[in-house]
């Protein structure tokens, strides 16, 4: 592992990772019909709740005269279940507000989204800037021999090789089982999926809960993994907007979903080894603005019909694959309330 | 019979605060503080002598005029959002002019907040453009419009506006005594100008939102875009001024943030302070009902005033009012939707929705 490069790759695997769970998380929610706006709330008071509890709990076995080693790895999977928790609750808040309060799901997010940095503020101070159980890579058995990308992606922490469930066990639970098409028909035509007998909300809590628990463990992977612990104030906060405009740049596809995770991490690497390569004076708020920027580009390129046109330039044969493929129309039923008993 | 249904009324309006207060002292236990005193402190703080109801004032100014902004553009159905970087945007222009020209007293601070509605119209109308032209949500293009605005902040401070003795990203030099907005009394230092400013703002935004064209188009854009374009109403055009008329009165307020924020008049890193997001809630919680936002603006500020309190006295972090405010205003959108319920049950069961926040189509909501 002493070549930069391959260095770069594998902490923009290591970085992307939350990005990647939070993202896939959202896309599950998002193909349901439910909106949650609140991911970047929801992953700063995850990432603190799950810390705490690691840290807890690990200060309590290490004090009961447990092995730091054994501790530690009791105390992550705990942190980790904590932090789920939290994220589930949140999308499941805006999933009652909305299916059986009539609100805004855009508004319950964003009330939540500020609410959620409040709160980890307010109930973190005291764990702000403490060293506190982290989880170390993991160099994966066979895989990890392979060149060049044994090293990029198979000396990760637990959370990354998580995540590589998550992309394919996404994929695999929408596109080609059963349940994954009631998921989708839900977020796309309710009052047909209902009169085929589906439960309509039923499935919406269902989803909230699962995709909000994922954006809780993208929470943990900063805290527990990336992030090493918690700060005031927060310095994942931001990246769940971030995760927000990756769903739409995927197109709601886990598969591409998880492209533009990496994409944009890699653009992030890419700026700071700008950054700090001599001879090239940048200054560090330019460099900063990078990530935002990209967002508005990256929604440009999909909302302002750039990629339709490009499409156009294609031999025609290969037209209708692409346009398959870059597809990225929302869930049509996305953000709206079904109500059973009038079957729309 | 018509007592009761109205004793049920107040009661609902008041539920919400009482379970956000409950709520809140729980959290307040958790920390191991105490919820009463907490809450005598914040309510008190921003009541002690002059000087503070000051400043409660001084956070009443620009919070009001963000957030009579935003009642425009919820009214055309737009998540502003970026309204937060609206108002940095303006404290940014405003700096500009009160560092680098030379007017006399009265002129340079008309200047000020002409450049700081200019610079707020800018970035409204950029984040408008994004939508109405580009097709990029304007939840989105906000967010990253009000990073990049606090990034330009920044910039300008640790570059151009550097003060002298060196290189720190603390804030700008203090600005020139000309350009310091004239207050009250050196006790009560609060802008009789600007509490004009609001006061004509408020009225001139209800009275154009109910009685002209313009508030006609932009009720027909945010109820139903696509039928307002039907019938004729310019639904880019009214989006993109609502932007633009936002971006003017959040301007104002970045203006008056680098008047009154810190101990002297400069510009420093987040300058609008939160009072975007802030702004935000207010709007949420107060619909379309401008003449309740005055009061309910009063209510966030006394919060925010008597925070300093709970740093001073009882230790407590500031977040906790944040806290407050997000829980208050989730009650109160939480007991809306259980008072429709309740009402749609006993009556009718007409499916009105209850929902007070512009009318997003679920897949407008994301996509734009």
């Amino acid at each position: 592992m002493a070549d930069p490069l391959l260095n770069t790759l594998e902490s923009i695997v290591t970085n992307a990772t939350p990005l990647v769970i939070a993202a896939i998380g959202e896309t599950i929610t998002e193909r349901a019909g439910i909106v949650n706006l609140a991911l970047d709330g929801s992953i700063v008071l995850s990432a603190m709740t799950g810390f705490v509890a690691a840290y807890s709990l690990n200060t309590a076995l290490t004090g009961g005269g447990m092995a730091v080693a054994t501790a530690t790895m009791l105390a992550i999977p705990v942190g980790v279940l904590v932090a789920m928790l939290v994220g589930a609750l949140i999308a499941l808040l805006i999933a009652v507000a909305s299916i059986e309060l009539n609100q805004d799901q855009v508004a319950i997010g964003f009330v939540l989204t500020l609410l959620g940095v409040d709160l980890a503020v307010f109930l973190g101070t005291n764990y702000a800037r403490i060293p506190g159980p982290q989880a170390l890579p993991i160099v994966f058995p066979v895989l990890s021999q392979i060149p060049v990308a044994g090293d990029i992606f198979f000396k990760q922490s637990g959370f990354t090789y998580l995540s590589y469930a998550l992309i394919f066990g996404a994929w695999y639970y929408l596109f080609q089982t059963r349940r994954g098409l009631a998921l989708r028909a839900v977020g796309e035509r309710p009052e047909a999926a209902f009169a085929r007998g589906v439960s309509v909300n039923r499935l919406r809590y269902l989803y909230a809960g699962l995709g909000g628990a994922l954006v809780g463990l993208a929470g943990a992977a900063y805290s527990l993994n990336i992030k090493a612990g918690w700060t005031t104030p927060p310095n994942m906060q931001g990246d769940g907007w971030i995760a927000l405009a990756i769903v739409i740049f995927g197109g709601w596809h886990p598969f591409r979903v998880v492209l533009g995770a990496y994409l944009f991490a890699g653009l992030r690497a890419l700026a700071s080894v700008i950054q700090r390569t001599p001879g090239i004076e940048i200054n560090i708020m330019v460099l900063n603005a990078v990530p935002w920027v990209l967002m508005i580009v990256t929604l440009l390129l999909v909302s302002s019909g750039a990629i339709e046109r490009a499409l156009l330039l294609l031999p025609r044969g290969a037209q209708k694959w692409a346009r398959n493929i870059l597809r990225s129309d929302p869930p049509a039923a996305l953000g709206t309330r079904f109500d059973p008993e009038r079957g729309s | 019979m018509k007592q009761q249904a109205w004793l049920s009324r107040v009661s609902l309006a008041v539920a919400p605060i009482i379970v956000a207060l409950l709520l809140t002292g729980l959290l307040v236990i958790a920390v191991g503080g105490n919820p009463l005193q907490a809450l005598t402190e914040v309510l008190r703080g921003g009541f002690r002598d002059v000087a503070s109801f000051a400043g409660v004032v001084n956070f009443w100014i620009p919070l009001t005029l963000a957030a009579t902004g935003l009642i425009v553009t919820f009214t055309a159905g737009l998540w502003n959002i970026g309204v937060d970087g609206q108002i940095t945007m303006g404290a940014i222009f405003a700096s500009a002019v009160a560092l680098s020209w030379n007017l006399p007293g009265p002129l340079l601070v008309i200047a000020q907040l002409v450049a700081a509605m200019i610079g707020g119209a800018f970035w409204g109308a950029v984040c408008g453009f994004l939508k109405t032209r580009l097709g990029v949500n304007e939840i989105f293009g906000g967010v990253a419009l009000n990073q990049i605005a606090s990034l330009a902040t920044l910039y300008m401070i640790s570059g151009p506006w550097q003060p002298p003795e060196g290189g720190s990203v603390r804030g700008s030099p203090p600005f020139p005594p000309e350009s310091l907005f004239p207050v009250i009394s050196d006790e009560f230092s609060v802008s009789l100008v600007m509490l004009i400013v609001v006061v004509i703002s408020l009225v001139m935004i209800g009275l154009a939102l109910r009685g002209t064209r313009w508030g006609l188009s932009l009720k027909a854009t945010g109820q139903n875009a696509r039928s307002a374009l039907l019938l004729g109403v310019p639904v880019n055009r009214s989006a993109l001024s609502a932007f633009i008329v936002c971006g003017m009165l959040a301007g104002m307020a970045g203006a008056f943030r680098t008047q009154f924020a810190f101990t002297s008049p400069s510009i420093r890193p987040l300058v609008s302070g939160g009072i975007g997001f802030l702004a935000v809630l207010v709007a949420l919680v107060v619909a379309r009902r401008i003449s309740w936002l005055p009061l309910v603006t009063f209510a966030f500020s006394a919060l925010l005033g008597g925070s300093a309190q709970l740093k001073a006295v009882l230790r407590l972090d500031v977040a906790l009012v944040g806290v407050l405010q997000g829980v208050l205003v989730l009650t109160i959108l939480l007991f809306n939707g259980l008072r429709t319920r309740l009402e749609s049950r006993t009556s009718d069961r007409s499916g009105t929705s209850a929902t007070p926040t512009p009318s997003v189509s679920g897949s407008e909501a994301v996509h734009g």
